[in-house]
């Protein structure tokens, strides 16, 4: 199965590469293709209009606010099971695109030992093993995979009620607010982490690229994969000529005040 | 789908903060009475039910027994439940005229996600507004009686008012006006609870029905339709529940786990932020040094340095 599914995914990312383009400029390494970021964005809209129709039915407290996006409260009821779908649709794609990268390895374990680390900033450089995606993303995922199929379930028994036992519609609408919870937590730090929390990220989902200093700060492993050189004596090497540009900008200037002085 | 304007509101559906002029009004709790053992199975009620409220009349269900349809629908709401049973090896007929039980601690309105789609009166009767309802059908999995419908032309459900129209003006239910046995009797909660007592303490002692009692589920603070049963002790019998109860989704997770939910929620927006001001970004390594000629800070320091 895995080899029919790879075959699919290769076949959709280069389909989607003919209508769309990334464009990789020197000192840059290519991240997201075409159909990886288009895939992204239709997930992300689908969750994002699910989650506020969602939470307009959710809390009573939310209820007056938020059906108005929506056209009024039966019309968010009609338009959230759909939305839902799209969502399931998409990501269904999604995770298929990404079983392969997502899948959980030793590494991850380690990462998540020292996500503390992590989290206070205290290494500023990710450790050598961490690949294409870290154990962090790897859990976002995961969550998803989780939430989006009891999202499924519970959503369908939800919305063909007549059809089934009252105590599991009752039980439902409390694993389809704790999946969504669920998801919830994951995607506020899915939004910091894309944007503010790592300056450099958020372009991987635009353009599709990075820069290499991004790429061997933040996931060395899939940095040393993809270039071949050494992602440690890279940010060495960086580090130096760093340094020797400052030292000669310094003697520049000396050079430069000197005469002015005598 | 009574005019709000007639009765007190005592409580709205999902509505946050105060229900408007709660308890600024005296009002008598009202209550139907249906005395089972005197009913005959004539339907009266059924047709009045559907004349009064204007429904058209309906394809009725032959399954072999005499009544009208399995359940009540959403343009049926008065149904008439025909259980054959047994009693000292003789056929037994219980018929219960079925409709919504108004109860004082409504699953409808608990489980109702929809601000002010659901609303129960001072007097206790629950009414559907159906011009605030979004059709989500919670309400239905919230009722232990199977009672509120789902029209899927409208998208609405529908169930017994209490013929919260005809009480408003002092009138009472078309159902108990039709009646021709007097099974059924309509006055305040307290005058009927005392004269269901009556008849059933009447057919303990005189009918020998040694279980007869009044049905007025307590696990739900009591109801506004109440019965006397033959027999008390099972009143599954007669298709109605020992123990009616809502789920507990619609209670301490709506109102305790949900806040709590969206609490944590907020929280977490917070915390991203103060860690972003906090610990600050993590930026691609080694950083860029600082500009290489520092700029002066302030105009004073520029104007010290023009000659």
């Amino acid at each position: 199965m895995s080899v029919s599914v790879d075959r699919f995914d290769e076949r959709a990312r280069r389909e989607a590469d003919h209508f769309g383009k990334t464009v990789v400029h020197r000192g840059e390494l290519l991240r997201h293709p075409v159909y990886t970021r288009v895939l992204h964005w239709l997930v992300a809209i689908s969750f994002v209009l699910s989650l506020l129709s969602g939470f307009a039915i959710y809390s009573p407290m939310l209820f007056k606010f938020l059906t108005p996006l929506f056209g009024g409260g039966p019309m968010t009821r009609f338009l959230h099971p759909w939305f839902g779908l799209f969502f399931e649709v998409f990501f269904l794609f999604q995770f298929l695109n990404w079983l392969t990268p997502m899948m959980w390895t030793d590494a991850d374990r380690r990462w998540v030992k020292r996500v503390k680390q992590y989290t206070s900033n205290e290494a500023r450089v990710e450790p050598e093993d961490v690949g294409f995606f870290n154990g962090g993303q790897k859990l976002y995922f995961w969550a998803i995979v989780i939430s989006g199929m009891l999202f499924l379930i519970t959503g369908v028994l939800m919305w063909f009620d007549q059809l089934v036992w009252r105590w599991l519609i009752a039980v439902s609408y409390v694993v389809h607010d704790l999946a969504a919870l669920l998801m919830l937590a994951g995607f506020i730090i899915h939004i910091y982490e894309g944007t503010a929390a790592m300056p450099g990220t958020f372009r991987a989902m635009t353009n599709g690229t990075v820069t290499e200093k991004w790429a061997w700060t933040h996931h060395p492993a899939w940095y040393r994969a993809v270039t071949g050189r050494d992602s440690r004596e890279a940010y060495e090497r960086e580090k130096h000529r760093q340094a020797e540009r400052e030292r000669a900008l310094a003697n520049w200037e000396r050079e430069r005040d000197t005469p002015e002085r005598r | 789908m009574s005019n709000p304007q007639t009765f007190q509101i005592q409580e709205i559906s999902a509505h946050p903060g105060p229900v408007p002029g709660q308890g600024t009004q005296r009002a008598e709790e009202v209550c139907k009475y249906v005395d089972v053992t005197t009913c005959i199975g004539c339907k009266a009620c059924e047709v009045a039910c559907v004349e009064w409220n204007n429904h058209p009349f309906r394809e009725t269900t032959f399954d072999d027994t005499y009544q009208t349809m399995p359940t009540t629908e959403w343009n049926y709401w008065n149904l008439i439940k025909f259980a054959e049973d047994e009693r000292d090896g003789n056929l037994m007929w219980l018929m219960r005229k079925d409709q919504c039980m108004h109860c004082e601690d409504p699953g409808c309105l608990r489980a109702c996600p929809a601000d002010g789609a659901i609303i129960k009166y001072e007097n206790g009767i629950v009414d559907f507004q159906q011009e605030n309802c979004i059709g989500c059908g919670y309400c239905i999995s919230g009722c232990p009686f199977d009672i509120p419908k789902f029209h899927p032309k409208t998208k609405k459900v529908y169930k017994c008012t209490l013929c919260s129209d005809r009480v408003g003006q002092g009138l009472e239910p078309a159902c108990i006006k039709a009646c021709p046995t007097g099974c059924l009797h309509f006055g305040t909660k307290s005058d009927m609870v005392q004269i269901a007592g009556l008849r059933a303490k009447q057919l303990r002692e005189q009918s020998g029905f040694a279980d007869a009692g009044v049905y007025d589920p307590q696990s739900i603070k009591g109801t506004h339709v109440i019965y006397v049963l033959h027999d008390i002790k099972n009143p599954e019998r007669y298709g109605l529940p020992a123990n009616p109860t809502i789920p507990a989704s619609y209670t301490a997770w709506k109102w305790l786990a949900k806040p709590t939910g969206l609490l944590l929620a907020g929280l977490g927006v917070l915390a991203v932020f103060f860690h972003r001001i906090s610990v600050g970004p993590r930026l691609p390594q080694p950083e860029d040094p600082p500009p290489i000629e520092p700029q002066p800070d302030t105009l004073e320091e520029k104007r010290k340095e023009q000659p």
